[in-house]
């Protein structure tokens, strides 16, 4: 058990990631009928709130220090942020500490315009368009973001911490009767589990129980008729579109102090959540979210030496055997429609 | 009237003996008239600095470039000389590599080994590059050693630490200055005994390509011979971005110190994660729980921040070194980009100038020649003490330094700091070692 019970805890926040990603995808895929290739770069956006709002935060004047030489014997310069200058180092160092939670509320404008700038600007143009036009035309989108990311921040990662008081870790081993020191888990991956059972909850919460939940689920089942309704359905799945990349920039932003971001994490996150899509059943919201754990999970199973030792490098390729066996045994996915991507 | 000769047979003959010279890769193909691949023929000698522009090495990329532009400037009379005034060989003068200018191009690796490979054919085919030099990866550094042997131009290796880079892949036109696995076994294990103690149990995690198959073999010799017990080598994905479930069944296995054999994003997500994890507060077998990361640069540890405090490892080179060549190279560095140089700058760099200065000495651009003047050439003045380039493997040998990370860095560029300059002596090995056994040097390869 307590070798079973870390990999568990660690493909929940594996999963977690997974799941909130696929979500979004789901959602865009369910609403628009678009399969966003792009949905990695928004993770990513996300995760670069983080950076950027601890570097705002981060905004410091400089000092020189006589009493000490930088690299080339000069004066050392001493950077002071602003913050802790005009609120005192107790406060505005509380500030810079808590950048990331933050950032939640940092991303929200910014996602939604990403999000907005993204559907209305480029992909509308492709809704009746083929899947492979799609993909290939969200794809290039993905790489020129990544590439913008890097061009402004660099292709090193960049350390974005968590709050001070969120760093450490807890002995779960010690409170469950085992050794201590023996299953470990850092107290930032279970807010991150928290946080996205919160999201997920809430996504399915104003999808299920808000008038505007009811009519974009209507607009999923049948476009047609509630467009014959007189309801404007296109500016609904709009929306959905850019609640989709706030979910997929909140995914990023809590994620910034579990691994430090770089421009790259999309396209890392991108393969593995549309495989976690397909398994779940393209279109399916609770099969994305069940698949994003169940592949996390197994996933974190594949790395364990004992796995490994029977078959070597399945940590590897776990999640496409797995896809693939589902994919066999149930063609639609875990949880996917008839007719869904069936054309 | 004339009666033409031409006939169907005949033109399609012709044709097909044609096609096939034109689609010969010129690289192959040395024209009679030059005595070597690209031999230069007017006032200036091209030279091709094949780095990592984009990817995730892009960063170490840029610095290699910075180091090699102006490594270039130094050569052909521009800026301050930097090293060449504390160079111990004195072929060089300022006025480019044997009167000729010196100019450049450049490729981008992508730390892909076949993106590498076709930037550094372009540069030799398209360019008329005469040397390549830089990359940041064992995997891309033999790709293109290999490359650099059939076409018949000389390699000055940049960033590879792999034993194999002159152990089973080495090549006679392929010349390494930066250090290795071995040397750093060498250099960290005695070390590690005075800080940890000899009775360790150690855990490797291993990145699963040539370079940490390489390190893992040296350092698990090298820290076994002082008494310490390696408990597990597990391999990770290159790939991997989440290290977690890696290191959990470290905290069950018994083990009392992590050894990272990981590079870059990899090195800097492990540590991260193990830190998470909260493995640097750790008591077991009644010791306080270490990680090493064998193979250090500056940009990781940017990347990784404070989790590098008190971390030790090793690198090549470091700006903090107070020799004159050191100081002589830091200061033309910082002036001119406004930092100080990461180590595979400082590789990079040397490397040029290592290269024009045998140019220089053998008088001439060919590859064989360069090669003569590299071959068991010993200098000084180049930051590391006096080095020898050894002719059986075309290894440098020289000084290796053990790092550990501050406790207080006083900014960015003030992460890491030397804990011992491991002499040259203790990290030399004989040429048939069996860890870098399986290669043939074979011969140098002037292209023509």
């Amino acid at each position: 058990m307590d070798v079973i019970l870390p990999q568990i805890l660690n493909g929940l926040d594996k999963g977690s990631a997974y799941a909130l990603i696929a979500l979004g995808l789901t959602l865009i895929f369910g609403t628009l009928g678009v399969v966003n290739f792009a949905h990695g770069a928004l993770f990513m956006i996300g995760a670069f709130c983080s950076v950027s709002l601890s570097r705002i935060l981060n905004l410091s004047y400089v000092t020189e220090d006589p009493t000490q030489t930088d690299f080339l014997g000069k004066p050392l310069k001493v950077e002071t942020p602003y913050l802790e200058a005009w609120f005192g180092p107790e406060f505005g160092g509380a500030l810079i500490d808590w950048s990331v939670p933050l950032a939640i509320l940092f991303s929200i404008p910014i996602m939604i315009l990403v999000g907005l700038v993204m559907e209305r600007g480029l992909i509308k143009h492709f809704y009746k368009r083929p899947h492979a036009d799609q993909i290939l035309v969200t794809f290039g989108l993905a790489i020129i973001l990544q590439e913008l990311v890097r061009g402004i921040y660099g292709a090193n990662p960049i350390q974005t911490p968590a709050p001070d008081m969120f760093r450490g870790s807890i002995d779960f081993g010690a409170m469950l009767g085992f050794d201590p020191n023996v299953i470990i888990y850092p107290y930032w991956r279970m807010i991150y589990f928290f946080f996205s059972a919160v999201v997920i909850g809430g996504v399915f919460a104003f999808l299920q129980f808000t008038t505007f939940g009811m009519v974009v689920r209507a607009g999923m089942a049948d476009r047609e008729t509630v467009g014959l309704l007189g309801i404007n359905i296109d500016r609904r799945f709009t929306i959905m579109f850019a609640i989709a990349a706030v979910v997929a920039g909140w995914a990023g932003v809590m994620y910034a102090p579990i691994n430090a971001p770089n421009y790259h994490m999309g396209m890392d996150f991108l393969v593995l959540s549309f495989v976690v899509v397909v398994v779940g059943g393209m279109g399916s919201l609770p099969g994305a979210v069940a698949a994003g754990f169940l592949l996390g999970i197994l996933e974190s199973f594949a790395s364990m030496t004992a796995v490994k030792e029977i078959l070597d490098g399945i940590d590897q390729i776990i999640i496409y055997l797995v896809a693939i066996i589902i994919l066999l045994t149930r063609p639609r996915g875990l949880m996917g429609k008839k007719g869904v991507m069936e054309d | 009237m004339t009666k033409s000769n031409l006939t169907r047979r005949g033109v399609l003959k012709s044709g097909a003996v044609a096609g096939a010279g034109v689609a010969l890769p010129t690289i192959f193909t040395a024209s009679s008239a030059a005595a070597y691949t690209n031999e230069p023929t007017g006032g200036t000698v091209t030279l091709g600095f094949n780095v990592p522009q984009t990817g995730p090495y892009a960063e170490e990329g840029l610095d290699e470039l910075r180091a090699q532009e102006l490594a270039v400037e130094h050569l052909n009379g521009m800026g301050d000389g930097g090293m060449m005034n504390t160079f111990s060989s004195k072929a060089l003068k300022g006025n480019g590599i044997l009167g000729k200018k010196v100019e450049f191009v450049t490729g981008d690796t992508q730390t892909k080994s076949d993106a590498a490979r076709a930037s550094a054919k372009s540069m030799i085919e398209k360019d008329g590059a005469i040397m390549i030099n830089g990359g940041s990866s064992s995997g891309v550094a033999i790709a293109v050693q290999g490359l650099c042997q059939d076409a018949g131009v000389i390699f000055m290796a940049g960033l590879t630490h792999s034993n194999d880079t002159t152990g089973k892949d080495k090549k006679a036109n392929g010349f390494r200055h930066f250090f290795n696995g071995y040397m750093s076994g060498a250099a960290l294990a005695p070390v590690l005994a005075k800080e940890y103690g000899t009775d360790r149990r150690a855990y490797h995690l291993t990145a699963d390509y040539t370079w940490g198959w390489t390190q893992q073999e040296s350092v698990a010799a090298a820290t076994e011979a002082m008494g310490w017990e390696t408990v597990n080598n597990v391999l990770t994905p290159l790939a991997a971005t989440d290290f977690s479930s890696y290191i959990t069944p470290v905290l069950n296995s018994g083990a009392d110190v992590l050894v990272l054999n990981h590079y870059g994003g990899n090195m800097v997500n492990s540590l991260t994660n193990a830190v998470q994890f909260g493995l640097r507060d750790k008591m077991v077998n009644g010791k306080q729980f270490e990680i090493v990361v064998p193979l250090y640069s500056e940009l990781m540890a940017e990347g990784a921040g404070a989790n590098v405090q008190g971390v030790i490892g090793s690198m090549n080179w470091n700006w903090q070194l107070t020799d004159e060549g050191t100081k002589a190279f830091v200061k033309s560095f910082g002036e001119k980009y406004g930092r100080p140089p990461s180590g595979s700058a400082h590789t990079c760099y040397v490397q040029t100038l290592l290269y024009a200065d045998a140019c220089e000495r053998a008088g001439t651009f060919n590859p064989c020649g360069v090669a003569e003047a590299l071959e068991g050439f010993e200098f000084d003045g180049m930051g590391n003490g006096p080095t020898l380039y050894r002719a059986d493997d075309h290894q440098c040998f020289k000084d290796v330094l053990v790092m550990k990370g501050k406790d207080n860095p006083a900014n960015k560029f003030d992460l890491l700091e030397i804990v011992e300059v491991t002499p040259r002596a203790q990290v030399e090995y004989a040429p048939d070692h069996p860890m870098f056994a399986g290669g043939d040097l074979g011969k140098c390869n002037p292209g023509a």
